[in-house]
């Protein structure tokens, strides 16, 4: 059993010797971790494969050339990211330095997840290390291979005194806790989520929450019904299902699923096969207790199976199933489902499908599915969720230049991109002055005066369409 | 013969009612009571009134109303609680919050618009932008050493983004909190907005209640019970909390000068403040010229007797002038300063010399009107010294050399920072205002205040026309595909562009 606390120390350590401030150091571990993936493809698809049957297509994509990029577009800025933020100033402090200086919190703490093991480990720590932090990074047990891997190739890549990997499950993690840390970057669910937070709140360590919940998609009937059903069935099925941000149930008239569900199966044949079982581009459920989990549902819905359904256990293998006649208080609506399974529940209307939605935890994404733009706007507007795409899955995550991240239940802080190296850095404002103009400050010392007061007030006050003066 | 007592009439009977009902509800905070707030504030969330721009600008208007209309009695609670006098009432109070009501005014249209962001080539199809929502009802819990500050500021914000709110202000300064609870209702939306009070022990029952956002000001203690309550719900928080903020003063520095603005900063409000310097690492060449100097300034600033000044604050309660007369008492030697009195709470400008680090003064919070001076022989013990510690909300440093300046901003870490003077770093609109570490986390003022009472949603509207490019993305995978995807997609570290085809 390591010492965390040594770890930790370590770590702490390395980062008092200010190693981690300069750019140069920050981009050649960035530059690192780009060679580490591009050296590593092969062994990387392979892990992926063992655990989760990933097509190599999905790994390459959703994993690998994600990682990269982001290490790439943080190296591209992060010249202009590190630069201190002047600010407007008032007239009054015109001969002052004002301006907002991007300072690394320390060492912190990265628990990622096994669905995508390495884009949720690396892409937080491409952020940590952009903004000048030492890391704990601790992979998901879940994901064996993968996270092996990580273990075996980060410290061979990255600087050792300033990144430490941590293995092992519940009760590692809890332990690992129980340490100081200056941030701590969660990927997960929600009940986790919250033993983090309360072991945050004991030293006051700010945290980021990127969970789950259940997504829903809208498919409304002004929409291309060929188009919806090919995009709902990639951004449901890729990775067999288990993504957070997959659309997880859909919301449609009657009407409109009578025309969707001859679409769907269409799609599911042109993806996926006849037989999705011997198809090489669908994945498998990580363990055997998601696998039960997911066909527990199954069974004890009360809707119907209309395309799929098919289970084998030996390959932990799902088929891609649509359920449909489900009931909002039907067991596969009451979790996030995580698997291969698009229920389908039937509104009479957008009204309902809004107040339907409302009525549920906020959601990480939210997917429209239509042609008219006045409903894009009127559900964007009316409802709430992390993010929110129209006429598409998953894509909102994928542009660099969105946060990502969730609200309410869904989640706390965003990353990605320029929001990864904010969420690891202070942003500290500082005012520079001199001793010059102490006769202005005279108006501001006691003893106070109603006429110093006056004078004081015509310099220091906002008006409204007018300047800041102080 | 006596009069008969004349029968009471439903009238006053009525108005007796009233007075005894809010009575009790500003002296005691009732679980049942705050439930029923938040349920009102959740179905006044719900009717959608508050994401129009109109209605926003109407409450903040409304609120600088409020404190125009209002400022002699604000002037005479703030009095009355800490015996602020009007000139720091009204500028580190009235106007401080009246310039964020403004500034918000000001911008909402602009903070209210979508942010179009970069785009990739493939994306350039669709319209990628990040809007913001306001998060929902939220809780904000003000402090109490400059109660109409820290709590109309954060309720700028609030109301700004489009949320409800419920307020809490300190119930130990009791006359402010009695004022903003008549007067809220008055100017603001009274279905969306409520304020509450109530004593320690009601916090935790308030706790128990499911909000969007909790904001906190106040001690490192409760923020750790504030945060341990909203994991539980994993709400979000916003918490600015006190501590020791040091201040280096080097002997490269206009002593004078420095003495000015540190005297000014650490005895307006009698030192009760969260931002003002909480001791000074004096370089030993300076501080005998310093201890002068804030002689000197204190006499200027108060006079002789600092007791008989209107210019000077008072402690605000019993409990907090017994924990700074102990410090006092148990810490160096009173070097300016010293006088005490009991019953009128008050304790004069005091400045502590020959203080070590032990020292009770130089390991709590002092929150009152004492500036210890420890001795440093170089910038470097000033700068390790403060490492030793918890990064402050504040860090301060006088002195002429810029490199002094730049070294000591560069290895230290706080929440703000100011060189050459004081507390100015907190009351700039521009500029955000917050703690690290053990000070806090999450800030404010300003658009800050905008962007932490949001949500800021990412979204992207596709339509279906881009299918003639996303198709690659589709199963059944192939190799050829994949490379061109591979490398349409990749990032090159020569070119600017960014493409990611899915």
């Amino acid at each position: 059993m390591s010492d965390y606390g040594a770890i930790v120390q370590k770590l702490r350590d390395s980062f008092g010797t200010r190693k981690t401030r300069p750019a140069e150091f920050r981009i050649s571990q960035l530059n690192s971790i780009v060679t580490l993936l591009r050296e590593n493809e092969g062994p990387i698809v392979e892990a992926l494969e063992r655990d989760l049957r990933k097509p190599k297509f999905e790994t390459m994509i959703s994993e690998i050339s994600m990682a990269i990029n982001e290490a790439n577009y943080a190296i591209n800025h992060l010249a202009s990211w590190m630069k201190p933020e002047h600010v407007e100033k008032s007239l009054v402090m015109k001969f002052d330095e004002c301006f907002i200086r991007k300072e690394p919190l320390g060492v912190v703490l990265i628990i990622g997840a096994w669905n995508y093991p390495v884009q949720l480990v690396l892409v937080p720590l491409i952020g940590a290390i952009a903004a000048g932090n030492c890391a704990v990074v601790k992979p998901s047990e879940l994901s064996d291979s993968t996270s092996s891997l990580l273990t075996e190739l980060l410290p061979k890549y990255l600087d050792q005194s300033c990144f430490s990997v941590v293995c092992g499950g519940a009760k590692e993690t809890t332990e690992l806790l129980e340490q100081r840390f200056d941030h701590i970057f969660y990927t997960g669910g929600v009940s986790v989520a919250r033993s983090v937070m309360r072991a945050a709140s004991c030293h006051l360590t700010p945290v980021t929450l990127e969970l789950g919940g259940k997504s829903p998609a809208l498919v409304e009937g002004s929409c291309d019904v060929t188009a919806t059903a090919r995009r709902l069935v990639w951004a449901r099925f890729f990775n067999a299902g288990q993504s957070c941000v997959a659309p997880d149930y859909v919301l449609c008239s009657p009407e409109t699923r009578r025309l969707l569900l001859p679409a769907l199966r269409d799609c599911i044949t042109q993806l996926y096969g006849t037989e999705p079982r011997e198809s090489r581009d669908f994945g498998r459920i990580i363990n055997q207790r998601h696998f039960e989990r997911i066909r527990d549902l199954l069974s004890n819905s009360q809707g119907r199976v209309e395309i799929g359904g098919e289970t084998e256990e030996g390959e932990r293998y799902i088929a891609p199933t649509v359920l449909v006649d489900v009931s909002e208080s039907d067991p596969v609506m009451q979790e996030e489902i995580f698997g291969p399974v698009l229920p389908i529940l039937t509104v009479e209307s957008l009204e309902e499908a809004i107040n339907f939605i409302n009525r549920r935890e906020k959601p990480l994404a939210l997917y429209l599915y239509t042609g008219d733009s006045k409903v894009v706007t009127k559900v964007m507007e009316c409802t709430s969720s992390g993010g929110f795409c129209s006429n598409d899955g998953l894509v909102h995550m994928t542009v660099i230049t969105l946060p990502f991240g969730g609200v309410g239940s869904s989640g706390v802080g965003r990353y990605h991109g320029r929001f990864s190296f904010d969420t690891f850095s202070h942003q500290r404002s500082c005012v520079l002055r001199g001793f010059g103009l102490e006769w202005a400050n005279q108006l501001r010392y006691p003893p106070y005066s109603e006429q110093k007061l006056e004078r004081l007030l015509q310099a220091t006050q906002e008006r409204k369409w007018s300047c800041t003066l102080l | 013969m006596l009069p008969s007592p004349s029968s009471p009439s439903p009238a006053r009977w009525f108005r007796t009612l009233r007075r005894t009902k809010s009575t009790e509800q500003s002296s005691k905070l009732s679980l049942s009571v705050c439930t029923e707030l938040l349920r009102k504030s959740r179905e006044a969330l719900a009717s959608g009134r508050t994401l129009r721009e109109e209605f926003r600008l109407s409450q903040l208007e409304a609120l600088v109303r409020m404190l125009v209309e209002n400022e002699d009695e604000f002037v005479d609670v703030l009095h009355k609680d800490l015996h602020k006098p009007r000139f720091e009432t009204v500028l580190s109070e009235l106007i401080l919050v009246k310039n964020e009501a403004l500034f918000a005014v000001n911008n909402l249209k602009k903070w209210m618009n979508p942010e179009y962001v970069a785009r990739s080539l493939v994306t350039s199809l669709d319209e990628c932008f990040v809007v913001s929502e306001p998060l929902g009802v939220v809780l904000i819990i003000g402090s109490w050493s400059s109660p109409v500050q820290l709590n109309l500021v954060p309720l700028v914000g609030a109301v700004a983004a489009g949320n409800c709110v419920i307020l809490k202000p300190s119930e130990i300064s009791s006359h402010t909190t009695e004022l903003l609870q008549r007067l809220i209702p008055s100017y603001l939306d009274t279905e969306c907005y409520h304020v509450i009070s109530g004593g320690p022990s009601d916090l935790t029952d308030l706790l128990e209640l499911k909000f969007d956002h909790i904001f906190y000001t106040g001690s490192r203690a409760t923020g750790q019970q504030v945060m341990q309550a909203a994991a539980r719900s994993l709400t979000p928080v916003t918490l600015v909390l006190g501590g020791k903020n040091p201040c280096y003063v080097d002997r490269e520095c206009d002593v004078g000068i420095a003495a000015q603005r540190i005297a000014w900063a650490r005895f307006h409000n009698a030192g009760q403040s969260d931002v003002a310097p909480d001791f000074v690492l004096c370089h030993t060449d300076v501080q005998a010229r310093l201890i002068l100097a804030l002689r000197s300034c204190l006499l200027q600033f108060y006079g002789p007797e600092p007791r008989h000044s209107a210019s000077f604050g008072r402690l605000v309660n019993a409990e907090l002038f017994t924990h700074v007369r102990d410090l006092v008492l148990a810490s160096g030697k009173v070097a300016v300063g010293g006088e005490m009195d009991e019953a009128e709470k008050y304790i004069a400008p005091t400045v502590l010399t020959d203080v070590l680090e032990s020292d009770p003064a130089m390991q709590q919070e002092i929150r009152g009107p004492v500036l210890p001076i420890m001795t440093v022989y170089s910038a470097d013990e000033a700068i390790n010294y403060i490492r030793r510690k918890e990064k402050p909300l504040c860090l301060y440093v006088f002195s002429s050399d810029r490199k002094v300046i730049s070294n000591m901003m560069t290895c230290t870490s706080s929440g703000s920072f100011c060189a050459n003077d004081s507390v100015l770093q907190s009351m700039m609109v521009v500029l955000p205002f917050g703690g690290v570490g053990a000070s806090g986390m999450g800030s404010y003022h300003g658009r800050c205040s905008f962007n932490t009472f949001s949500h800021r949603k990412s979204c992207v509207l596709r339509n279906t026309r881009v299918e003639c490019v996303t198709y690659l993305r589709y199963p059944p995978y192939e190799d050829r595909s994949l490379s061109l995807m591979m490398w349409a997609s990749s990032l090159s570290r020569r070119s600017q562009a960014w493409c990611q085809i899915l």
